[in-house]
Protein backbone atom coordinates (compact mmCIF):
# COMPACT_ATOMS: atom_id res chain seq x y z
CA UNK A 1 0.00 0.00 0.00
CA UNK A 2 2.70 2.39 1.00
CA UNK A 3 4.76 1.31 -1.99
CA UNK A 4 1.92 1.98 -4.41
CA UNK A 5 1.54 5.54 -3.20
CA UNK A 6 5.23 6.11 -3.41
CA UNK A 7 5.36 4.75 -6.96
CA UNK A 8 2.80 7.25 -8.23
CA UNK A 9 4.64 9.98 -6.42
CA UNK A 10 7.95 8.95 -7.94
CA UNK A 11 6.49 8.80 -11.45
CA UNK A 12 4.90 12.19 -10.99
CA UNK A 13 8.17 13.72 -9.84
CA UNK A 14 10.18 11.99 -12.54
CA UNK A 15 7.90 13.32 -15.24
CA UNK A 16 8.16 16.77 -13.72
CA UNK A 17 11.96 16.58 -13.56
CA UNK A 18 12.21 15.48 -17.18
CA UNK A 19 9.90 18.29 -18.27
CA UNK A 20 11.73 20.94 -16.27
CA UNK A 21 15.16 19.84 -17.48
CA UNK A 22 14.01 19.61 -21.08
CA UNK A 23 12.21 22.93 -20.86
CA UNK A 24 15.21 24.72 -19.43
CA UNK A 25 17.43 23.22 -22.13
CA UNK A 26 15.08 24.28 -24.89
CA UNK A 27 14.67 27.73 -23.40
CA UNK A 28 18.43 28.09 -23.10
CA UNK A 29 18.73 27.02 -26.73
CA UNK A 30 16.31 29.65 -27.83
CA UNK A 31 17.90 32.18 -25.51
CA UNK A 32 20.99 31.94 -27.73
CA UNK A 33 18.79 32.62 -30.71
CA UNK A 34 17.07 35.45 -28.87
CA UNK A 35 20.40 36.91 -27.86
CA UNK A 36 21.63 37.03 -31.42
CA UNK A 37 18.36 38.38 -32.69
CA UNK A 38 18.14 41.06 -30.01
CA UNK A 39 21.77 42.01 -30.52
CA UNK A 40 21.05 42.37 -34.20
CA UNK A 41 17.93 44.44 -33.69
CA UNK A 42 19.62 46.76 -31.22
CA UNK A 43 22.45 47.25 -33.69
CA UNK A 44 20.23 47.78 -36.74
CA UNK A 45 21.05 44.39 -38.18
CA UNK A 46 18.87 41.46 -39.21
CA UNK A 47 20.35 38.65 -37.16
CA UNK A 48 20.14 34.96 -38.05
CA UNK A 49 17.44 34.51 -40.69
CA UNK A 50 18.72 31.74 -42.94
CA UNK A 51 17.99 28.48 -41.10
CA UNK A 52 14.23 28.03 -41.28
CA UNK A 53 11.69 30.85 -41.20
CA UNK A 54 13.17 33.83 -39.30
CA UNK A 55 16.17 31.65 -38.50
CA UNK A 56 14.13 29.60 -36.05
CA UNK A 57 16.29 26.53 -36.65
CA UNK A 58 19.53 28.40 -36.00
CA UNK A 59 20.05 27.06 -32.44
CA UNK A 60 19.52 23.51 -33.72
CA UNK A 61 22.14 24.08 -36.38
CA UNK A 62 24.51 25.60 -33.82
CA UNK A 63 24.00 22.64 -31.50
CA UNK A 64 24.62 20.16 -34.32
CA UNK A 65 27.74 22.02 -35.29
CA UNK A 66 29.07 21.82 -31.74
CA UNK A 67 28.37 18.08 -31.64
CA UNK A 68 30.18 17.40 -34.89
CA UNK A 69 33.26 19.43 -34.14
CA UNK A 70 36.46 17.72 -33.17
CA UNK A 71 36.77 17.11 -29.48
CA UNK A 72 40.19 18.25 -28.32
CA UNK A 73 41.56 17.50 -24.89
CA UNK A 74 44.96 19.19 -24.59
CA UNK A 75 47.88 16.88 -23.80
CA UNK A 76 49.05 19.00 -20.93
CA UNK A 77 45.68 19.22 -19.26
CA UNK A 78 44.47 17.20 -16.32
CA UNK A 79 42.00 15.06 -18.21
CA UNK A 80 39.56 14.07 -15.50
CA UNK A 81 39.16 17.61 -14.25
CA UNK A 82 39.04 18.92 -17.80
CA UNK A 83 35.91 16.88 -18.39
CA UNK A 84 34.55 17.48 -14.91
CA UNK A 85 34.56 21.26 -15.40
CA UNK A 86 31.87 21.65 -18.05
CA UNK A 87 29.87 18.75 -16.61
CA UNK A 88 29.70 20.51 -13.29
CA UNK A 89 28.80 23.83 -14.84
CA UNK A 90 25.93 22.16 -16.66
CA UNK A 91 24.84 20.06 -13.70
CA UNK A 92 24.62 22.96 -11.30
CA UNK A 93 22.86 25.08 -13.89
CA UNK A 94 20.15 22.47 -14.32
CA UNK A 95 19.90 21.59 -10.62
CA UNK A 96 18.61 25.02 -9.66
CA UNK A 97 15.31 24.38 -11.37
CA UNK A 98 14.36 21.86 -8.68
CA UNK A 99 12.98 24.26 -6.10
CA UNK A 100 11.32 26.75 -8.39
CA UNK A 101 7.52 26.75 -8.24
CA UNK A 102 6.44 26.72 -11.88
CA UNK A 103 2.81 26.99 -10.99
CA UNK A 104 0.25 26.11 -8.38
CA UNK A 105 -1.17 22.61 -7.99
CA UNK A 106 -2.86 20.94 -10.90
CA UNK A 107 -5.53 18.26 -10.54
CA UNK A 108 -4.98 15.12 -12.63
CA UNK A 109 -6.04 11.47 -12.10
CA UNK A 110 -7.60 12.42 -8.75
CA UNK A 111 -4.29 13.69 -7.51
CA UNK A 112 -3.15 17.16 -6.66
CA UNK A 113 0.17 17.52 -8.44
CA UNK A 114 2.38 20.35 -7.33
CA UNK A 115 4.22 22.04 -10.18
CA UNK A 116 7.38 22.17 -8.16
CA UNK A 117 9.89 19.38 -8.03
CA UNK A 118 10.72 19.87 -4.36
CA UNK A 119 9.12 22.38 -2.03
CA UNK A 120 12.17 22.64 0.19
CA UNK A 121 11.61 24.93 3.13
CA UNK A 122 15.04 26.45 2.61
CA UNK A 123 14.46 26.79 -1.13
CA UNK A 124 16.27 30.05 -1.64
CA UNK A 125 19.27 28.84 0.35
CA UNK A 126 19.38 25.76 -1.86
CA UNK A 127 19.42 27.99 -4.93
CA UNK A 128 22.27 30.01 -3.46
CA UNK A 129 24.23 26.90 -2.62
CA UNK A 130 23.84 25.41 -6.08
CA UNK A 131 24.59 28.65 -7.89
CA UNK A 132 27.77 29.06 -5.86
CA UNK A 133 28.72 25.52 -6.86
CA UNK A 134 28.46 26.63 -10.46
CA UNK A 135 31.67 28.60 -10.18
CA UNK A 136 33.50 25.37 -9.35
CA UNK A 137 32.75 24.19 -12.85
CA UNK A 138 34.44 27.26 -14.24
CA UNK A 139 37.33 27.12 -11.79
CA UNK A 140 38.01 23.42 -12.24
CA UNK A 141 37.78 23.66 -16.00
CA UNK A 142 40.03 26.68 -16.18
CA UNK A 143 42.61 25.19 -13.86
CA UNK A 144 42.60 21.85 -15.66
CA UNK A 145 43.21 23.55 -19.00
CA UNK A 146 46.72 24.40 -17.82
CA UNK A 147 46.61 27.66 -19.73
CA UNK A 148 47.35 31.05 -18.27
CA UNK A 149 44.43 32.75 -19.97
CA UNK A 150 42.03 30.10 -18.75
CA UNK A 151 43.41 30.36 -15.25
CA UNK A 152 43.06 34.12 -15.28
CA UNK A 153 39.47 33.76 -16.43
CA UNK A 154 38.74 31.21 -13.75
CA UNK A 155 40.28 33.38 -11.04
CA UNK A 156 38.29 36.35 -12.16
CA UNK A 157 35.08 34.35 -12.19
CA UNK A 158 35.75 33.04 -8.70
CA UNK A 159 36.63 36.38 -7.13
CA UNK A 160 33.74 38.05 -8.88
CA UNK A 161 31.23 35.53 -7.63
CA UNK A 162 32.57 35.70 -4.08
CA UNK A 163 32.34 39.51 -4.09
CA UNK A 164 28.86 39.71 -5.51
CA UNK A 165 27.39 36.80 -3.62
CA UNK A 166 27.82 38.83 -0.43
CA UNK A 167 25.82 41.77 -1.67
CA UNK A 168 23.26 39.44 -3.17
CA UNK A 169 22.86 37.57 0.10
CA UNK A 170 22.50 40.73 2.14
CA UNK A 171 19.95 42.19 -0.26
CA UNK A 172 18.05 38.97 0.05
CA UNK A 173 18.11 39.06 3.85
CA UNK A 174 16.08 42.24 3.73
CA UNK A 175 13.55 40.46 1.57
CA UNK A 176 13.49 37.46 3.88
CA UNK A 177 12.83 39.70 6.86
CA UNK A 178 9.67 40.87 5.15
CA UNK A 179 8.44 37.50 3.96
CA UNK A 180 9.61 35.53 6.99
CA UNK A 181 10.07 32.39 4.92
CA UNK A 182 12.74 30.74 2.80
CA UNK A 183 10.34 28.60 0.79
CA UNK A 184 9.81 29.96 -2.69
CA UNK A 185 6.30 28.58 -2.88
CA UNK A 186 5.24 30.42 0.25
CA UNK A 187 6.80 33.62 -1.04
CA UNK A 188 4.66 33.37 -4.15
CA UNK A 189 1.60 32.66 -2.05
CA UNK A 190 2.28 35.78 0.00
CA UNK A 191 2.67 37.88 -3.10
CA UNK A 192 -0.54 36.46 -4.53
CA UNK A 193 -2.37 37.62 -1.42
CA UNK A 194 -0.65 40.98 -1.09
CA UNK A 195 1.55 43.11 -3.26
CA UNK A 196 4.62 42.02 -5.20
CA UNK A 197 7.87 42.23 -3.28
CA UNK A 198 9.33 44.68 -5.76
CA UNK A 199 7.13 47.36 -4.14
CA UNK A 200 8.58 46.63 -0.71
CA UNK A 201 12.13 46.11 -1.86
CA UNK A 202 12.96 48.26 -4.89
CA UNK A 203 16.53 48.86 -3.79
CA UNK A 204 16.90 45.23 -2.82
CA UNK A 205 15.74 44.24 -6.28
CA UNK A 206 18.21 46.56 -7.94
CA UNK A 207 21.10 45.13 -5.94
CA UNK A 208 19.88 41.61 -6.57
CA UNK A 209 19.61 42.32 -10.27
CA UNK A 210 23.13 43.72 -10.52
CA UNK A 211 24.50 40.79 -8.57
CA UNK A 212 22.58 38.37 -10.76
CA UNK A 213 24.27 39.88 -13.80
CA UNK A 214 27.61 39.32 -12.12
CA UNK A 215 26.75 35.77 -11.04
CA UNK A 216 25.75 34.82 -14.56
CA UNK A 217 29.01 36.26 -15.93
CA UNK A 218 27.02 38.49 -18.21
CA UNK A 219 28.18 41.79 -19.63
CA UNK A 220 29.00 44.28 -18.03
CA UNK A 221 30.54 41.70 -15.67
CA UNK A 222 31.82 39.17 -18.19
CA UNK A 223 35.44 39.58 -17.19
CA UNK A 224 35.85 35.84 -16.90
CA UNK A 225 35.64 35.51 -20.67
CA UNK A 226 36.83 38.93 -21.77
CA UNK A 227 37.73 38.10 -25.35
CA UNK A 228 40.07 40.98 -25.95
CA UNK A 229 42.20 40.33 -22.90
CA UNK A 230 41.88 36.62 -22.21
CA UNK A 231 41.09 35.11 -25.62
CA UNK A 232 38.15 32.99 -24.46
CA UNK A 233 38.75 33.22 -20.73
CA UNK A 234 38.05 30.02 -18.86
CA UNK A 235 36.94 28.13 -21.97
CA UNK A 236 39.93 28.98 -24.16
CA UNK A 237 41.03 25.35 -24.41
CA UNK A 238 37.59 23.88 -24.83
CA UNK A 239 36.07 22.73 -28.07
CA UNK A 240 33.07 20.81 -29.30
CA UNK A 241 30.22 20.07 -26.92
CA UNK A 242 32.32 20.73 -23.83
CA UNK A 243 32.52 24.32 -24.94
CA UNK A 244 28.83 24.04 -25.78
CA UNK A 245 28.12 22.98 -22.20
CA UNK A 246 29.87 26.05 -20.83
CA UNK A 247 28.03 28.40 -23.16
CA UNK A 248 24.80 26.58 -22.58
CA UNK A 249 25.10 26.63 -18.82
CA UNK A 250 25.51 30.39 -19.00
CA UNK A 251 22.16 30.66 -20.74
CA UNK A 252 20.51 28.22 -18.37
CA UNK A 253 21.89 30.25 -15.47
CA UNK A 254 20.45 33.35 -17.00
CA UNK A 255 17.09 31.67 -17.38
CA UNK A 256 17.14 30.33 -13.85
CA UNK A 257 18.14 33.65 -12.31
CA UNK A 258 15.37 35.32 -14.28
CA UNK A 259 12.93 32.79 -12.87
CA UNK A 260 14.27 33.36 -9.36
CA UNK A 261 13.94 37.12 -9.72
CA UNK A 262 10.44 36.76 -11.11
CA UNK A 263 9.54 34.51 -8.19
CA UNK A 264 11.13 36.61 -5.49
CA UNK A 265 10.17 40.07 -6.65
CA UNK A 266 7.46 39.82 -9.30
CA UNK A 267 5.07 37.35 -7.75
CA UNK A 268 6.20 34.22 -9.60
CA UNK A 269 3.19 32.61 -11.25
CA UNK A 270 0.86 35.24 -9.84
CA UNK A 271 -1.36 36.87 -12.45
CA UNK A 272 -1.79 40.53 -11.49
CA UNK A 273 -5.28 41.89 -10.72
CA UNK A 274 -6.81 38.42 -10.66
CA UNK A 275 -7.93 36.26 -7.78
CA UNK A 276 -6.82 32.80 -8.82
CA UNK A 277 -8.97 31.01 -6.26
CA UNK A 278 -12.18 31.91 -8.14
CA UNK A 279 -11.33 29.96 -11.27
CA UNK A 280 -10.61 26.41 -12.36
CA UNK A 281 -7.42 25.08 -10.82
CA UNK A 282 -5.84 23.50 -13.91
CA UNK A 283 -6.50 26.49 -16.14
CA UNK A 284 -5.12 28.83 -13.53
CA UNK A 285 -1.97 26.71 -13.27
CA UNK A 286 -1.55 26.99 -17.03
CA UNK A 287 -2.14 30.73 -17.09
CA UNK A 288 0.09 31.12 -14.06
CA UNK A 289 2.85 29.35 -15.94
CA UNK A 290 2.30 31.65 -18.89
CA UNK A 291 2.42 34.68 -16.56
CA UNK A 292 5.65 33.41 -15.03
CA UNK A 293 7.17 32.82 -18.45
CA UNK A 294 6.16 36.29 -19.61
CA UNK A 295 7.91 37.82 -16.62
CA UNK A 296 10.93 35.60 -17.24
CA UNK A 297 11.12 36.55 -20.90
CA UNK A 298 10.96 40.23 -19.98
CA UNK A 299 13.81 39.73 -17.53
CA UNK A 300 15.86 37.77 -20.06
CA UNK A 301 15.30 40.59 -22.50
CA UNK A 302 16.58 42.97 -19.84
CA UNK A 303 19.70 40.81 -19.48
CA UNK A 304 20.34 40.98 -23.20
CA UNK A 305 19.38 44.61 -23.51
CA UNK A 306 21.94 45.52 -20.86
CA UNK A 307 24.52 43.32 -22.51
CA UNK A 308 24.27 45.17 -25.79
CA UNK A 309 24.23 48.58 -24.13
CA UNK A 310 26.87 48.68 -21.45
CA UNK A 311 30.54 48.00 -22.07
CA UNK A 312 32.51 45.70 -19.81
CA UNK A 313 33.80 46.97 -16.48
CA UNK A 314 37.47 47.20 -15.76
CA UNK A 315 38.57 44.77 -13.10
CA UNK A 316 39.17 47.37 -10.38
CA UNK A 317 35.85 49.02 -11.21
CA UNK A 318 34.16 45.69 -10.77
CA UNK A 319 35.68 45.16 -7.36
CA UNK A 320 34.96 48.75 -6.34
CA UNK A 321 31.35 48.39 -7.29
CA UNK A 322 30.99 45.10 -5.49
CA UNK A 323 32.74 45.86 -2.23
CA UNK A 324 32.45 49.60 -1.82
CA UNK A 325 29.06 50.40 -3.28
CA UNK A 326 26.83 47.35 -3.42
CA UNK A 327 27.63 45.84 -0.04
CA UNK A 328 27.18 49.11 1.91
CA UNK A 329 24.04 49.76 -0.08
CA UNK A 330 22.71 46.30 0.69
CA UNK A 331 23.54 46.74 4.37
CA UNK A 332 21.77 50.09 4.37
CA UNK A 333 18.78 48.52 2.72
CA UNK A 334 18.75 45.76 5.31
CA UNK A 335 18.95 48.18 8.23
CA UNK A 336 16.18 50.38 6.87
CA UNK A 337 13.97 47.38 6.26
CA UNK A 338 14.66 46.08 9.75
CA UNK A 339 13.90 49.45 11.29
CA UNK A 340 10.62 49.76 9.40
CA UNK A 341 9.57 46.26 10.42
CA UNK A 342 10.34 47.06 14.04
CA UNK A 343 8.37 50.28 13.83
CA UNK A 344 5.44 48.47 12.33
CA UNK A 345 5.55 45.74 14.97
CA UNK A 346 5.48 48.27 17.75
CA UNK A 347 2.33 49.70 16.15
CA UNK A 348 3.89 53.01 15.38
CA UNK A 349 1.85 54.36 12.52
CA UNK A 350 3.17 57.12 10.35
CA UNK B 1 46.13 78.66 -27.88
CA UNK B 2 43.85 79.61 -30.67
CA UNK B 3 41.50 76.93 -31.82
CA UNK B 4 41.82 75.88 -35.43
CA UNK B 5 38.25 74.77 -35.75
CA UNK B 6 35.10 75.52 -33.79
CA UNK B 7 34.66 71.85 -32.95
CA UNK B 8 36.72 72.02 -29.79
CA UNK B 9 34.92 70.62 -26.79
CA UNK B 10 35.94 71.43 -23.26
CA UNK B 11 36.30 68.20 -21.23
CA UNK B 12 34.34 68.30 -18.01
CA UNK B 13 36.74 67.19 -15.31
CA UNK B 14 34.65 68.04 -12.31
CA UNK B 15 34.35 65.34 -9.67
CA UNK B 16 31.25 63.26 -10.16
CA UNK B 17 28.57 63.72 -7.56
CA UNK B 18 26.82 60.84 -5.83
CA UNK B 19 24.07 60.43 -8.42
CA UNK B 20 26.57 60.40 -11.24
CA UNK B 21 28.77 57.93 -9.44
CA UNK B 22 25.87 55.51 -9.23
CA UNK B 23 25.92 55.45 -13.06
CA UNK B 24 22.27 54.44 -12.98
CA UNK B 25 21.03 57.51 -14.81
CA UNK B 26 23.61 57.25 -17.55
CA UNK B 27 22.99 53.53 -17.86
CA UNK B 28 19.29 54.21 -18.20
CA UNK B 29 19.99 56.84 -20.85
CA UNK B 30 22.20 54.43 -22.75
CA UNK B 31 19.56 51.73 -22.58
CA UNK B 32 16.99 54.11 -23.97
CA UNK B 33 19.29 54.81 -26.90
CA UNK B 34 19.71 51.12 -27.68
CA UNK B 35 15.98 50.59 -27.21
CA UNK B 36 15.21 53.30 -29.74
CA UNK B 37 17.20 51.32 -32.29
CA UNK B 38 14.59 48.57 -32.20
CA UNK B 39 12.30 50.80 -34.22
CA UNK B 40 14.91 52.05 -36.64
CA UNK B 41 14.86 51.00 -40.24
CA UNK B 42 17.48 48.40 -41.01
CA UNK B 43 19.77 49.22 -43.90
CA UNK B 44 20.46 45.57 -44.70
CA UNK B 45 19.38 44.21 -48.08
CA UNK B 46 18.57 40.48 -47.93
CA UNK B 47 21.03 39.69 -50.64
CA UNK B 48 20.13 36.59 -52.56
CA UNK B 49 16.43 37.45 -52.47
CA UNK B 50 16.86 41.14 -53.13
CA UNK B 51 19.68 42.80 -54.98
CA UNK B 52 20.80 46.36 -55.04
CA UNK B 53 20.38 48.05 -58.42
CA UNK B 54 23.65 48.50 -60.25
CA UNK B 55 24.80 51.94 -61.19
CA UNK B 56 24.37 52.77 -64.90
CA UNK B 57 28.11 52.67 -65.44
CA UNK B 58 28.54 49.29 -63.81
CA UNK B 59 30.89 46.96 -65.69
CA UNK B 60 30.25 43.28 -65.07
CA UNK B 61 30.69 40.00 -66.90
CA UNK B 62 31.35 40.21 -70.63
CA UNK B 63 28.89 39.18 -73.30
CA UNK B 64 29.57 38.51 -76.95
CA UNK B 65 26.78 40.19 -78.82
CA UNK B 66 24.71 39.01 -81.79
CA UNK B 67 22.81 41.08 -84.29
CA UNK B 68 19.01 41.04 -84.75
CA UNK B 69 19.15 37.87 -86.85
CA UNK B 70 21.18 36.12 -84.20
CA UNK B 71 24.49 36.18 -86.05
CA UNK B 72 27.68 36.66 -84.08
CA UNK B 73 29.14 40.15 -84.39
CA UNK B 74 32.71 39.27 -83.56
CA UNK B 75 35.15 39.11 -86.45
CA UNK B 76 38.17 38.13 -84.38
CA UNK B 77 40.03 41.28 -85.30
CA UNK B 78 41.89 41.15 -82.01
CA UNK B 79 41.49 44.82 -81.11
CA UNK B 80 39.99 43.94 -77.77
CA UNK B 81 42.91 41.67 -76.98
CA UNK B 82 45.31 44.46 -77.88
CA UNK B 83 43.40 46.98 -75.84
CA UNK B 84 43.21 44.71 -72.81
CA UNK B 85 45.66 45.98 -70.16
CA UNK B 86 45.44 42.74 -68.22
CA UNK B 87 45.96 40.55 -71.28
CA UNK B 88 42.99 38.45 -70.37
CA UNK B 89 41.58 37.91 -73.84
CA UNK B 90 42.77 35.33 -76.36
CA UNK B 91 41.12 34.35 -79.60
CA UNK B 92 41.55 32.34 -82.74
CA UNK B 93 40.07 33.45 -86.04
CA UNK B 94 38.49 31.26 -88.68
CA UNK B 95 36.98 31.82 -92.12
CA UNK B 96 33.26 31.57 -92.56
CA UNK B 97 32.17 28.67 -94.75
CA UNK B 98 29.49 28.95 -97.44
CA UNK B 99 26.70 27.46 -95.33
CA UNK B 100 27.43 29.52 -92.20
CA UNK B 101 25.98 32.88 -93.24
CA UNK B 102 23.23 32.53 -90.65
CA UNK B 103 25.80 32.01 -87.89
CA UNK B 104 28.36 34.75 -88.43
CA UNK B 105 27.80 38.24 -89.69
CA UNK B 106 31.03 38.68 -91.61
CA UNK B 107 33.49 36.47 -93.49
CA UNK B 108 35.79 36.08 -90.54
CA UNK B 109 34.74 34.92 -87.09
CA UNK B 110 36.21 33.89 -83.77
CA UNK B 111 36.54 30.14 -83.61
CA UNK B 112 37.87 30.39 -80.12
CA UNK B 113 37.34 33.29 -77.78
CA UNK B 114 38.46 33.11 -74.16
CA UNK B 115 38.51 35.61 -71.33
CA UNK B 116 40.34 34.80 -68.15
CA UNK B 117 38.09 36.30 -65.50
CA UNK B 118 40.81 36.10 -62.88
CA UNK B 119 43.02 38.36 -64.96
CA UNK B 120 40.27 40.66 -66.16
CA UNK B 121 40.07 43.95 -64.29
CA UNK B 122 36.69 44.90 -65.76
CA UNK B 123 38.00 48.20 -67.12
CA UNK B 124 35.79 48.08 -70.21
CA UNK B 125 38.55 48.95 -72.67
CA UNK B 126 37.65 45.92 -74.80
CA UNK B 127 34.17 47.30 -75.10
CA UNK B 128 35.56 50.65 -76.22
CA UNK B 129 38.02 49.09 -78.64
CA UNK B 130 35.48 46.87 -80.42
CA UNK B 131 34.56 48.28 -83.84
CA UNK B 132 31.90 45.64 -84.47
CA UNK B 133 29.68 46.21 -81.45
CA UNK B 134 30.54 42.65 -80.43
CA UNK B 135 31.70 42.75 -76.80
CA UNK B 136 29.97 44.37 -73.91
CA UNK B 137 30.32 44.35 -70.18
CA UNK B 138 26.94 43.34 -68.80
CA UNK B 139 25.28 43.85 -65.43
CA UNK B 140 26.13 40.50 -63.89
CA UNK B 141 28.93 39.58 -61.55
CA UNK B 142 31.13 36.55 -62.30
CA UNK B 143 29.98 33.79 -59.99
CA UNK B 144 32.32 32.14 -57.52
CA UNK B 145 33.90 28.84 -58.43
CA UNK B 146 36.20 26.18 -57.04
CA UNK B 147 38.88 25.92 -59.70
CA UNK B 148 41.01 28.42 -61.56
CA UNK B 149 40.32 26.83 -64.92
CA UNK B 150 36.63 27.39 -64.42
CA UNK B 151 37.30 31.10 -64.59
CA UNK B 152 38.58 30.96 -68.15
CA UNK B 153 35.31 31.71 -69.90
CA UNK B 154 34.89 30.09 -73.28
CA UNK B 155 32.88 31.40 -76.18
CA UNK B 156 29.88 29.28 -75.18
CA UNK B 157 29.73 30.99 -71.80
CA UNK B 158 30.27 34.46 -73.18
CA UNK B 159 27.91 34.34 -76.12
CA UNK B 160 24.59 36.05 -75.61
CA UNK B 161 21.45 33.84 -76.02
CA UNK B 162 19.95 33.77 -79.48
CA UNK B 163 17.57 36.75 -79.94
CA UNK B 164 15.04 34.82 -82.03
CA UNK B 165 15.16 31.42 -80.36
CA UNK B 166 15.32 32.72 -76.82
CA UNK B 167 14.29 36.35 -76.78
CA UNK B 168 13.67 36.66 -73.02
CA UNK B 169 17.12 35.41 -72.09
CA UNK B 170 18.64 37.60 -74.82
CA UNK B 171 16.89 40.69 -73.46
CA UNK B 172 17.97 39.86 -69.95
CA UNK B 173 21.59 39.30 -70.91
CA UNK B 174 21.63 42.47 -72.96
CA UNK B 175 20.64 44.61 -69.98
CA UNK B 176 20.13 48.37 -70.09
CA UNK B 177 23.70 49.24 -70.81
CA UNK B 178 24.08 47.59 -74.20
CA UNK B 179 20.86 48.96 -75.57
CA UNK B 180 21.90 52.50 -74.86
CA UNK B 181 25.30 51.96 -76.40
CA UNK B 182 23.91 50.37 -79.56
CA UNK B 183 21.59 53.34 -80.01
CA UNK B 184 24.59 55.62 -79.87
CA UNK B 185 26.43 53.37 -82.24
CA UNK B 186 23.68 53.44 -84.79
CA UNK B 187 23.52 57.23 -84.68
Amino acid sequence: MLLAIDLAFIIEKLVLIVIVVMASLVIAMYATYGERKIAAILQDRRGPNRAGPFGILQPVADGLKLFFKEEIIPDFSSKFLFILGPSMAMLTAIMTGAVIPWGNKIHFFNRDISLQIADVNVGILYVFAVVSMGVYGIMIGSWASNNKYSLMGGLRAASQIISYELAMGISLIALLMITGTLSLKEMVAQQQAGYWNIFYQPLGFLIFLICAFAECNRTPFDLAEAENELIGGYHTEYSSMKLGFYLFSEYINMFVSSVIMATLFFGGYDIPFLNEANYDQNWMALFGLIALMTKVICLIFLFMWVRWTIPRFRYDQLMNLGWRILIPLALFNMLVTGALILLKQSNWHF
Amino acid sequence: MQALTNRLKEVDRRKMNFLERLYLISIFKGMMITFSHIFKKKPTIDYPEKTRPFSPVFRGLHILNRDEAGRENCTACGLCAVACPAEAITMEAAERQANEENLYREEKYAAKYEINMLRCIFCGLCEEACPKDAIYLSETVPPADYQRKQFIYKKEELLIPHPIENFEAYKKALGNRVKKETDNFKI
